[in-house]
């Protein structure tokens, strides 16, 4: 058995009255792909969000490497190796791209806090955010406005910020959404480029892409687990067609 | 991760930082011929218009006041009404040492000032940051009023409505007076000042520390997620802000020789936010041009219609917001690169 990155406990949310995660037990090994699916409402954002840090939970824990994190802020678990983007972009717009990446690895190696030196002075923080966006095939967008890009290669800058935290574990909540299904295969095609020894958790409605991606699926219905497999397993497994992957086409 | 961070000059051999982009990122802080415009403006204005130099003193008195707002609203993106509580709490600080004779000496008060505002700023910002838009924006009007209300009621100390007139501030340096008939000396001390304060903005907006105040204006929750303390550097860029416009109300006070309660009025924080608009926020020289703009206007205004002058400031703000969004240097930086590109096809 491969060691655990990611861990929960019984981790409940409640907003109201509304049951949005009940008692949600879950494991993300290291170097992991996984997938998160459900129809929409299944929870699956708040579950990121109480992985962050952005929600505190109604109940359970959440460990990372073992460590109970539930208490932890979510600038600590960002420190403590966590990263995430959003569904919807979240983007510094009137920046270029470059600086948007060089943003988020100046908070990791601690240069942000330094009030007299100019930002130009610490080339080790460019030097890494350009490496970042070599990898990522954003380069040649650098120096543009990130306002200015197609929303396909926005979707990028938001996977490029996050991996700028050098995380161990990356949630990436719906990185497609929003791009043109001819494009979806740029997405993917990052997401194959990431380092293999980040565990990543993904959130996906295109059936296509976490099938390629994930090696292992879980299925989220009403804020609890209702399967969880090999992609194999989950697709022939009749339950899950009936609720979900019937509705979605999967052409 | 900080443990698998490149170390510092590593990777600088590698060479990726010969990119375009990251060149622009490198020299962005350096200095630029049209910055030293504002500079040599201010040396010939004060051989050119000697008749001038009280007018001369406040504008830049205003610019400075206009910097220290743009710190906080232009770069951090924190909503305030209430500036001129900063304003009138280094204004105070000087008058009452000065009125109550404990301290006259100019430089040290001007500190003293500096460092009372930012008090303000440091208790205020733990309390307010914690908001945002409209509740921002009435707790900081809510701080500025309870100051002048305070000022008001203190009539005792600080002379109430009345204020404290001539007020005695000792010579710069021991050597040279402050003449109200002939404010050579108000004007290069305020020169001066205004010079330091807005090195070290520039110094701190180029920071690392400065763009990720830019980060916090242009997404907040982008900021959390990428693990920046928010809270923490809002509350410090509001205290440096504060204790900046703490050093020009105290420069007012100086340079007057009086304080009244008008230091904390919302007409002076109303003014001075249109003044930013008026030139441009978030990039440090609105500041200046908002406030050359905005108080020559006044003046030539109010001497061809003394009734009616603020008609003609309105229809101009009115002009700006409509087809200027970014100020009147926004506005020339569109024409600039209209002008480049014309150029360039044809």
């Amino acid at each position: 058995m491969t060691e655990l990155r990611l861990e929960t406990r019984a981790l409940s949310r409640r907003f109201g009255a509304l049951v949005a995660l009940q008692d949600f037990d879950f494991k993300l090994a290291a170097g992991a792909r996984h997938a998160l699916i459900g129809p929409n409402g299944a929870g699956k954002t708040t579950f990121i969000n109480l992985l962050a840090g952005a929600l505190p939970p109604s109940r359970g824990c959440v460990l990372l490497k073992g460590e109970d994190i539930t208490d932890k802020k979510q600038a600590e678990r960002v420190k403590l190796g966590i990263a995430r983007t959003f569904q919807i972009n979240r983007l510094f717009r009137g920046l270029s791209v470059l600086e948007n990446v060089c943003m988020s690895v100046a908070e990791r190696v601690g240069a942000a806090p330094t009030l007299f030196h100019p930002v130009g002075r610490r080339t080790d923080v460019i030097e890494e955010s350009m490496h970042l966006l070599d990898m990522l095939k954003l380069a040649a967008d650098a120096e543009h406005r990130v306002s200015e890009l197609p929303y396909g290669r926005q979707r990028l800058v938001e996977i490029a910020i996050a991996i700028g935290s050098k995380p161990d574990v990356l949630l990436l909540d719906e990185p497609a959404a929003g791009v043109p299904s001819a494009e979806s295969h740029i997405i993917l095609d990052a997401m194959e480029r990431l380092p293999e020894r980040i565990a990543i958790l993904i959130i996906e409605h295109d059936m296509d892409l976490v099938f390629r991606f994930a090696k292992r699926v879980t299925v989220m219905v009403g804020g609890a687990l209702f399967a969880e497999g090999t992609p194999r397993e989950i697709e022939d497994n009749p339950q899950v067609r009936a609720v979900y992957l019937g509705q979605a086409d999967r052409g | 991760m900080s443990t698998e961070a490149v170390p510092a000059g590593a990777a600088t051999t590698i060479g990726r930082t010969d990119h375009p982009a990251a060149r622009v990122l490198i020299g962005r802080h350096h200095l630029r011929w049209w910055e030293t415009l504002p500079w040599l403006a201010a040396a010939a204005f004060y051989f050119l218009f000697p008749d001038y130099l009280g007018f001369g003193t406040s504008l830049m008195i205003t610019i400075l006041f206009a910097l220290s707002l743009d710190l906080a609203l232009g770069y951090a993106g924190i909503i305030t009404l209430g500036h001129a509580a900063f304003f009138g709490a280094g204004a105070y600080t000087v008058g009452l040492l000065a009125f109550h004779n404990i301290w006259t000496e100019p430089v040290t008060s001007l500190m003293l000032a500096g460092l009372a505002a930012a008090a303000v700023g440091l208790v205020s910002g733990l309390v307010l940051l914690r908001t945002q838009g409209l509740t921002l924006l009435m707790l900081t009007l809510c701080t500025m009023a309870l100051l002048q209300e305070g000022a008001n009621m203190a009539h005792d100390y600080t002379g109430g409505f009345d204020g404290l007139p001539s007020l005695d501030i000792a010579p710069v340096f021991g050597m040279f007076e402050f003449n109200p008939l002939y404010p050579d000396t108000q004007y290069l001390y305020t020169l001066a000042i205004l010079f330091v304060c807005f090195v070290f903005l520039r110094t701190l907006v180029y920071s690392p520390f400065g763009q990720s105040l830019t980060g916090i204006r242009e997404n907040l929750l982008r900021m959390h997620a990428i693990g920046a303390p928010v809270r923490h550097r809002l509350v410090i860029c509001y205290t440096i802000s504060a204790a900046l416009a703490g050093i020009a109300g105290g420069l007012w006070a100086q340079t007057n020789a009086y304080v009244n309660l008008s230091a904390l009025d919302l007409d002076r924080a109303a003014t001075v936010l249109i003044i930013l608009i008026l030139g441009g926020y978030g990039r440090l020289y609105g500041a200046f041009v908002g406030a050359a703009a905005y108080m020559t206007l006044e003046h030539f205004l109010a001497r061809i219609y003394p009734t009616a002058w603020q008609l003609g400031l309105g229809l101009l703000l009115v002009a700006v917001a409509l087809y200027a969004r970014n100020g009147l240097l926004g506005l020339s930086a569109v024409i600039w690169q209209r002008y480049r590109a014309r150029r360039t096809t044809s």
